[in-house]
């Protein structure tokens, strides 16, 4: 017996998303809106990396076309996302930052419409993708990453 | 269709045009006077305006146009707890365009994804506040003849002044534009205008305490109020008070053909016997206002007069 070895088997087709940072899988399967989905989910939290010392994982079966995995650019380019097909790695998909981020983050401005406006998406626009900076589409707020990230 | 958000949300190129448009206004005021026929235009003023609202609306009445419109979130809907977006479909079925202003930052940008008709941001809290803008750089080409080549000082509150940071934005895309920020160290231009506009562009730019150090070097000088509330203290304020102070006396350091501007309400950061200089143009400010709207509207109706 192996000690300290937990498997998970091959999937046979969707994604695994690798080198994400230890502790942060849950964030992202709330991110992806995963626990709607009617399909086969295996997270892997603190498992043993050579790069980063620990890493989460997560293992989506499910059609490739079903989930946008574009927000995950947003949350963080470092991830891998391998895309499986007849259990086998097909591809592996570069993340970019999104134009536009729909009701991931929340406009923090008091005095943005959205405070009050009834049924309004939380938008964010990239206006600058050299230093990574997102305003609020409506109250031009900017969105601080880097508190997002200690949080 | 169109609809007007930001300044910048005309190209240079645009901007002359409408200026042009504006200038022949003014110059031929008969010539539009039937341009709107028919037309109506809304004014939703969810906060109190006296300015905006009634410049609107005169240059509606100038194109032959009628008005309609609440001038308080308390005589309209909004206070049953109506939505923007609800608001304004309802508006797209009554009138041609609209003007709103709204306390909350983004609330005209709302209405425009829901409405049919064009949309003017009159006004959206300290966010944007596009027809003053348009009426600044109206009024400064008219009276100077040019917006490059410019020399401006910004005087008193650059930290909250939303009308100075649409005015350095909309300055920035001109040649040869030099500012010279004029303020108490608590009022400052923020940091996101100075490095995201002014460094980024490499505009020079110069900041000074005193307004007469300023004074004689400027082709314009753009005053702001000065408000007592700002302050951390009471000492500072007294202390500092009088440096924004615009009167008879600063004025005879400044250069002949210096214009002074300001956004009005003016409450005392300019005496009343500057009124009389002739460089003093914050009036006829107001009457390039009528005008620049008044392009607007046709502008953005698609409507051209012969």
């Amino acid at each position: 017996m192996v000690k300290n070895t937990l498997n998970i088997g091959k999937i046979s087709e969707g994604f695994v998303l690798d080198h994400i940072e230890a502790g942060k899988s849950m964030d992202i399967y709330k991110y992806l809106k995963l626990d709607k989905l009617d399909c086969c989910v295996a997270i892997i939290k603190n498992a043993k990396s050579n790069k980063m010392g620990k890493k989460d994982i997560i293992k989506i079966e499910c059609p490739i076309d079903i989930i946008d995995l574009d927000i995950l650019g947003f949350i963080d380019h470092n991830i891998t996302i391998n895309i499986i097909e007849n259990e086998e790695i097909v591809d592996k998909k570069a993340l970019t930052l999104p134009k536009e981020i729909k009701n991931v983050i929340k406009c923090k401005n008091p005095r943005c419409i959205t405070s009050i406006e009834q049924e309004l998406d939380h938008i964010f626009v990239l206006t600058d993708p050299e230093n990574e900076v997102y305003r609020c589409k409506y109250c031009e707020e900017k969105y601080d990453r880097q508190k997002r990230r200690k949080h | 269709m169109r609809h007007l958000m930001s300044p910048l949300d005309f190209s240079v190129e645009e901007l002359d045009k409408l200026m042009d448009l504006a200038n022949d206004i003014e110059a031929n005021p008969k010539k539009y006077a039937h341009a709107c026929d028919g037309k109506k235009l809304a004014t939703l003023f969810y906060e109190p305006s006296t300015r905006t609202r009634l410049s609107h609306e005169a240059a509606m009445l100038n194109l032959g146009g009628s008005i309609m419109g609440f001038s308080s979130a308390a005589s309209s809907s909004a206070a049953k707890g109506e939505s923007v977006s609800d608001t304004i479909r309802m508006i797209s079925c009554y009138a041609d365009i609209c003007a709103i202003r709204h306390p909350k930052e983004g609330a005209p940008m709302v209405a425009c994804q829901h409405a049919t008709i064009p949309v003017i941001n009159a006004g959206d809290g300290g966010h944007q506040h596009p027809t003053q803008t348009l009426t600044d750089l109206l009024t400064i080409r008219s009276l100077k003849g040019r917006l490059n080549h410019l020399k401006i000082g910004l005087c008193g509150d650059l930290k909250f002044g939303r009308t100075v940071h649409s005015l350095i934005n909309a300055l920035a895309r001109y040649d040869d534009i030099e500012f010279v920020l004029i303020s108490p160290e608590e009022l400052r231009l923020p940091d996101y205008v100075r490095h995201d506009v002014l460094d980024k562009q490499n505009i020079p730019y110069t900041e000074v305490v005193r307004l007469e150090e300023a004074l004689p070097d400027l082709d314009l000088l753009y005053m702001t109020r000065v408000q007592k509330e700002r302050f951390f203290n009471e000492e500072d304020y007294v202390r500092m008070k009088d440096f924004y102070i615009l009167d008879k006396a600063k004025m005879e350091l400044a250069p002949p053909d210096m214009l002074v501007l300001h956004p009005l309400p003016r409450v005392n950061e300019i005496s009343v016997e500057v009124d009389e200089d002739p460089r003093a143009a914050y009036f006829k400010q107001v009457q390039y206002g009528v005008y620049i709207r008044m392009a607007l509207i046709l502008t953005l109706l698609d409507i051209h007069v012969d």
